[in-house]
């Protein structure tokens, strides 16, 4: 049985900051499933997803191009439903794909045309204007970067260029919603940073919201807020990244010489949580209690300090726990 | 030049109507096609025969101009014959144009994977196809039944009122006969394309379905006795249907009836599978 999920419910005890605005429901899955044939490829998914950016994480075969395509009309649901801004995609398929820029993961282009008048076909298919649509295709093409080889054929593009025009043709008519599939597939790591880094800038625009799905943990850790995992079809896991990593920074690992139960009590005072174990200590640091006040303590008491890090769990550790779960 | 500055602006202003959509794709497919130089040139020599046919129409009509070069009057009679001949020469430019034309439409999309682009648009798979068949329609009808209407309103101009009132009938035969071919070459061109992703191969096959349906047909007849052969011949289907519809006297070794049945049910079935092959993406069960 599946439970609704919410950002920040898997973060602990810890008391969380709200966020300031809180943002509209993005997407909302009840109870989809998604079978081809005799495969169940979504089980029974419902969770609410607000984030501004949205990574949906899994092994490869998890289910995340298959949730991205029904969300897009191209598969219909077995079973459930789901709503992006509010939209069914059963009933309202169209509204749906007024709002949405979709970059695909493969190869899609046409060859032998040019960047421009690809990019400029696409946004008349989304309803702008003919003149307007030139005009933002041109738009399109500076901002990915790809001013200089606008009027080349596609065909003759190298496949960081192929990922920059699909970028374009999915920002071209300015849809609220950017759903990215793999885009830094194949890239070398020049061209992957550049692609995050406009992911980046997409994001911090906020004009549009994005969902990324990858099977990357770098490239969601690097653009997104939270983080949806999902493992052979199923929900994994939820989470807000900023409170996950606000949290995580509480973590502290001690390796000291010579403290005794004095030094852990002192800790314990400042309102820390401590497990000691030999001549380890693992604690959660307090709110307002930074690393100095260790030191101080450690300094009173003649305790010395061997070895200090922050357990901060990263995205990795997230994504290996929900595959473990 | 224009310059534009590194950033991005939401679009907030107006949107064309949903259902004026598909003439997007048919505006960039024509454009992508008559950059051909062969394409113009075809499609330039479509036009020889319906010139021919217009001066045919202006020597029946000028008897004083036929005795000065001593030609007997009445040597080619504007009748429905004539426009069978018609559109049976047109039929076969019409053919070749579609043999060119027509798998370059859909296969490249196919190969380089662009359907997931159009349909994650607000743009159905029937407005694809629509928009892509409107293509073949419209360039196939500049050929066939627009001319032979100019054709018959030429005629109707010279020969009068009465032969016009006694002829109409050949007008709308000139539209259904034109209509049908086209529907039939377009699906069949596009439903070849769309499974052969090759367009090279897409236009042999349809030559070759044209060709080696003919063959085969005649090898059924021949080695099982019987005239049902005929149904896998998509000219001689066309041709019963064409015979009956402009009155031609020609016996005919399948009904009438039966062809139009064949020939409606080929297109359902080109239509049909066309349409399980132009999807976002291919569903593996």
């Amino acid at each position: 049985m599946s439970t609704a999920i919410q950002p920040g419910a898997a973060s602990g005890a810890l008391e969380q900051k709200p966020p300031a605005v809180p943002l509209s429901a993005l997407i909302e899955l009840q109870g989809l499933s998604v079978q081809f044939g005799k495969r169940e490829i979504l089980r029974s998914l419902t969770a609410t997803l607000r984030g501004r950016s949205i990574g949906l994480l899994g092994p490869n075969g998890a289910g995340k191009s298959t949730l991205i395509n029904t969300l897009l009309g191209f598969y219909k649901p077995s079973a459930g439903s789901a709503r992006v801004f509010g939209h069914d995609i059963g009933k309202e398929v169209r509204a749906i794909r007024g709002l949405v820029g979709y970059m695909p993961e493969n190869d899609a282009f046409i060859s032998k045309m040019s960047a421009v008048s690809f990019v400029r076909m696409m946004g008349e298919l989304s309803g702008l204007p003919s003149d307007m649509a030139l005009e933002r295709a041109h738009e399109a093409l500076f901002y990915v970067g790809l001013a200089e080889a606008r009027y080349r054929q596609l065909g003759t593009y190298s496949l960081g260029m192929k990922q920059l025009a699909k970028l374009a043709q999915a920002i071209v008519h300015g849809p609220k919603l950017l759903i990215l599939d793999e885009p830094t597939n194949g890239l070398d790591p020049s061209a992957r940073q550049r692609m995050i880094r406009m992911i980046r800038e997409i994001r911090d625009g906020k004009e549009m919201r994005i969902v990324l799905c990858s099977h990357l943990l770098r490239d969601v850790e690097d653009t997104c807020d939270e983080v949806l995992i999902l493992k052979q079809g199923k929900i994994a896991h939820y989470s807000n990244l900023d409170e996950e990593r606000r949290a995580n920074k509480r973590f502290l690992e001690l390796e000291t010489y010579g403290a005794n139960g004095d030094f852990t009590e002192a800790i314990e005072k400042l309102g820390c949580e401590c497990a000691v174990t030999a001549n380890r200590m693992k604690m959660i640091l307090a709110e307002g209690v930074e690393t100095r006040d260790i030191f101080r303590l450690a300094a009173e008491r003649q305790v010395r300090i061997r070895r200090m890090n922050f357990r901060r769990d990263s995205l990795e550790d997230i994504f290996l726990k929900a595959m473990e779960s | 030049m224009a310059i534009y500055r590194r950033n991005y602006k939401p679009y907030a202003g107006p949107v064309t109507a949903g259902w004026s959509r598909f003439l997007v794709l048919f505006r960039y497919s024509r454009q992508n096609l008559f950059r051909s130089k062969f394409m113009v040139v075809l499609f330039v020599i479509c036009f020889f025969y319906p010139v021919a046919c217009a001066f045919m129409i202006y020597l029946a009509h000028s008897a004083s101009f036929l005795a000065q070069l001593g030609v007997p009057g009445g040597l080619v009679s504007i009748d429905n014959k004539f426009f069978f001949n018609f559109i049976s020469v047109q039929g076969v430019f019409a053919f070749l144009l579609t043999a060119f034309a027509g798998p370059g439409l859909i296969s490249p999309d196919l190969s380089n994977g662009a359907l997931p682009l159009y349909f994650c648009r607000p743009f159905s798979r029937a407005e694809y196809v629509l928009g892509k068949s409107s293509v073949l329609a419209i360039l196939l009808s500049q050929i066939t039944w627009v001319p032979g209407l100019v054709l018959f309103i030429m005629q109707a101009s010279l020969a009068g009122a009465s032969w016009t009132w006694t002829h109409l009938w050949i007008a709308g035969s000139l539209m259904l006969s034109s209509l049908l071919w086209i529907a039939m070459l377009s699906l069949l061109a596009m439903a070849l394309s769309a499974w052969v992703k090759w367009r090279i191969v897409a236009g042999a096959l349809l030559l070759a379905v044209m060709f080696f349906g003919a063959g085969f047909a005649q090898a059924i007849n021949t080695v099982l006795q019987t005239e049902s052969g005929h149904f896998f011949n998509v000219a001689y289907l066309m041709t019963t249907v064409w015979n009956s519809l402009f009155q031609v006297d020609a016996e005919h070794a399948i009904p009438v009836a039966q062809a139009w049945a064949a020939l409606l049910t080929y297109c359902a079935i080109c239509l049909g599978l066309l349409m399980r092959k132009v999807r976002a993406y291919e569903v593996v069960r």
